[in-house]
C-alpha cells in the first residue's frame, strides 16, 4: 500500500553516487538509463563478476529495501538499476513487462523475472540457502511453517499500519503536504496493540519466527525510528533490543549507506 | 480423532481458505466453532491461538499455526503427496515455486484488500443492519478492475495464474470471489472473458462446492 501512494508522487532523480572502492562500477545517467550500479559485498577487487542478479527500483523504497537487504544478508552479488520514478517509468514500458502492477521492486536473475518484495526475498531465502545468512527457521515443514506465519503477520497486520505512519510523518513533508495528526494518532493506536503483541512473541523467541533471524525480521521499520514513532518501540524492552540487534546487523547498514549515496 | 483442528467460522473467507485447502487435499479435521458474535475471537482462550484475535487458527498435532496463508501454504508442503497437488507441477523448481508467491502476495496486497471492502459493503454490513456506501464500492470497484485487467492479460498467456496448474494462488481467491458473484461486482469478472472462464473453473471445482455447504 505504501509503495503505490509513493510511486505516484515525484521523487528526486537519484543522485549521482560517489564510490572510493575499486570493485563497485558507476557509469553516470544517460539517455538509456544506464546508470545501473554494480555492488558486490565482499570487499577484494579481485571478485568482481558479471552480476545476474538484477533489482529495478530505489533505495528510497522500503520495499526496495527489503529486498537489497535480503541480498546483502546472502552476501550476494548484484546490480541496482535505479526506476526513474518522477519521469513515472514505473508506470510505463518497459518496466511494466516487468511487473504488470507498476511498482517498485522487480529482480531478474538470469531470465527470471520476479516482483512483489516479499516473494522475492522468499526466493533468495530458497534458492541461495547454502549461501550467507540463513533466512528461515531451519528444519523441517512444520518449523517453517512459522518463519511463514510471522512473514503474513509482517504484511498483514504491521505493515499496512507503519507504512501509513511513515506516509504521514516522513514522505507528506518531503513532498510538501502535513501531516494529519489525527490520523497518526488513530495508526499510532493501531500501532501499539501490534507491538504489544511483538513484545508478548519477542519475550519467547529471540526473533519473531524462532530464535535465528529470518525475513520476517527484515529491518523495514527503519523510517519510523527517525520521528516521534520511535517511541512506541523505544518503550517495550523487548522490542526495543529486537529493533536494535536487526539494524546493527551489517547487511542492514549496507542497505542504509545506499540511501546517504 | 483427527489431529487437524481448525479454530475459526466457517463463513469468514480466511477460515475458507484453509478449509477448501484442507477439502483439496481428502484431509480429515475438526472445525472448532468461533463464536464471532459474542467476541470469542478477541478473549481467551482464542488469543492464545492467535494473538491478533482474527480466525481461523490452526492445530496439526501440536504444530500451532494462524494467518491462513501461513497455514495452506504448511498443508501444501507437509501433505504434499496427498489429495491435489496445490504447489508448481514441479514443486523443488525453485523459480517456478517463486512465481506461484508472487500470485500469492498479488492476492494479499493488491486484489484481496480490494475484494473484502466490496464484500463487506454489499453484504456483511447487510447483516449488521448498516447500509452500503456506494461511494466506497465505485473507489473499490475502480482499484479491483485494474487488478483484473492484469489478470486477464495473465490468464490469456496461461490457464491458471500461476502456470498451467491449479495452485494456492487461484485458490486463495475463492472464497472471497464466491461472495462477490452474489453482488453487482460480478460484473467485473464476467465482462472480462478469460477472467471470467478462470472464475468458472475454479468455483466449481468439488472442493469449492462443498465449503459452501
Amino acid at each position: 500500500m505504501m509503495g503505490t501512494i509513493l510511486q505516484s508522487r515525484l521523487l528526486p532523480p537519484p543522485p549521482p553516487i560517489k564510490l572510493s572502492h575499486s570493485s563497485l562500477l558507476f557509469s553516470p545517467s544517460q539517455q538509456h538509463s544506464r546508470s545501473n550500479l554494480k555492488f558486490t559485498s565482499k570487499s577484494s577487487p579481485s571478485t568482481i563478476t558479471m552480476a545476474s542478479i538484477k533489482v529495478h527500483g530505489v533505495p528510497m523504497s522500503t520495499a526496495t529495501m527489503r529486498v537489497l537487504a535480503a541480498l546483502y544478508e546472502k552476501e550476494l552479488e548484484f546490480e541496482l538499476i535505479p526506476v526513474d520514478m518522477r519521469a513515472g517509468a514505473h508506470k510505463q514500458e518497459p518496466f511494466l513487462s516487468l511487473n504488470p502492477f507498476g511498482q517498485i521492486p522487480a529482480l531478474q536473475d538470469g531470465d527470471l523475472t520476479l516482483f512483489e518484495s516479499r516473494a522475492i526475498t522468499e526466493y533468495i531465502a530458497d534458492e541461495y540457502s547454502e549461501k550467507g545468512e540463513k533466512l528461515m527457521c531451519p528444519g523441517c515443514n512444520k518449523v517453517k511453517a512459522l518463519t511463514k506465519v510471522w512473514l503474513n503477520v509482517e504484511g498483514q497486520q504491521f505493515d499496512p499500519i507503519a507504512s501509513k505512519i511513515a506516509f504521514e510523518r516522513v514522505f507528506k513533508g518531503m513532498f510538501g503536504m502535513t501531516t494529519d495528526p489525527a490520523a497518526v494518532q488513530d495508526l499510532e493506536g493501531k500501532l501499539v496493540r501490534v507491538l504489544d503483541i511483538y513484545e508478548a512473541r519477542l519475550s519467547k523467541s529471540e526473533f519473531l519466527a524462532c530464535d535465528c533471524f529470518t525475513l520476517a525480521d527484515l529491518p523495514v521499520i527503519h523510517y519510523l525510528m527517525g520521528t516521534d514513532s520511535k517511541a512506541l518501540f523505544e518503550s517495550r524492552p523487548k522490542v526495543c533490543e529486537w529493533v536494535k540487534k536487526i539494524t546493527a546487523r551489517p547487511a542492514w547498514a549496507k542497505v542504509v549507506d545506499l540511501q546517504k549515496q | 480423532m483427527a489431529s487437524i483442528k481448525v479454530f475459526g467460522h466457517a463463513t469468514t473467507t480466511s477460515t475458507r481458505r484453509v478449509l477448501l485447502t484442507l477439502h483439496e487435499k481428502n484431509l480429515d479435521y475438526e472445525l472448532v466453532n468461533v463464536e464471532l458474535k459474542d467476541g470469542e475471537h478477541k478473549k481467551e482462550p482464542f488469543l492464545s491461538r492467535n494473538p491478533f484475535g482474527q480466525v481461523p487458527a490452526f492445530e496439526d498435532g501440536d504444530l500451532k499455526l494462524f494467518e491462513s496463508r501461513a497455514i495452506t501454504q504448511y498443508i501444501a508442503h507437509r501433505y504434499e503427496d496427498q489429495g491435489t497437488n496445490l504447489l508448481p507441477a514441479d514443486s523443488k523448481n525453485i523459480a517456478h515455486y517463486a512465481t506461484m508467491s508472487i500470485g500469492m502476495e498479488v492476492e494479499a496486497h493488491q486484489f484481496d484488500p480490494a475484494a473484502s471492502k466490496l464484500a463487506w459493503e454489499q453484504l456483511f454490513k447487510h447483516i449488521y443492519g448498516l447500509t452500503t456506501d456506494q461511494a466506497v464500492v465505485a473507489e473499490e470497484e475502480a482499484k479491483l478492475a485494474k487488478v483484473l485487467d492484469v489478470y486477464e492479460a495473465r490468464l490469456k498467456e496461461f490457464k491458471y495464474l500461476a502456470g498451467e496448474t491449479f495452485t494456492l494462488t487461484d485458490l486463495h481467491h475463492i472464497p472471497v470471489i464466491q461472495y462477490l458473484l452474489g453482488t453487482p461486482t460480478k460484473k467485473l469478472f464476467t465482462e472480462r472473458p478469460r477472467v471470467n472462464e478462470w472464475v468458472a473453473e475454479i468455483t466449481k471445482r468439488p472442493a469449492s462446492q462443498k465449503i459452501l455447504q
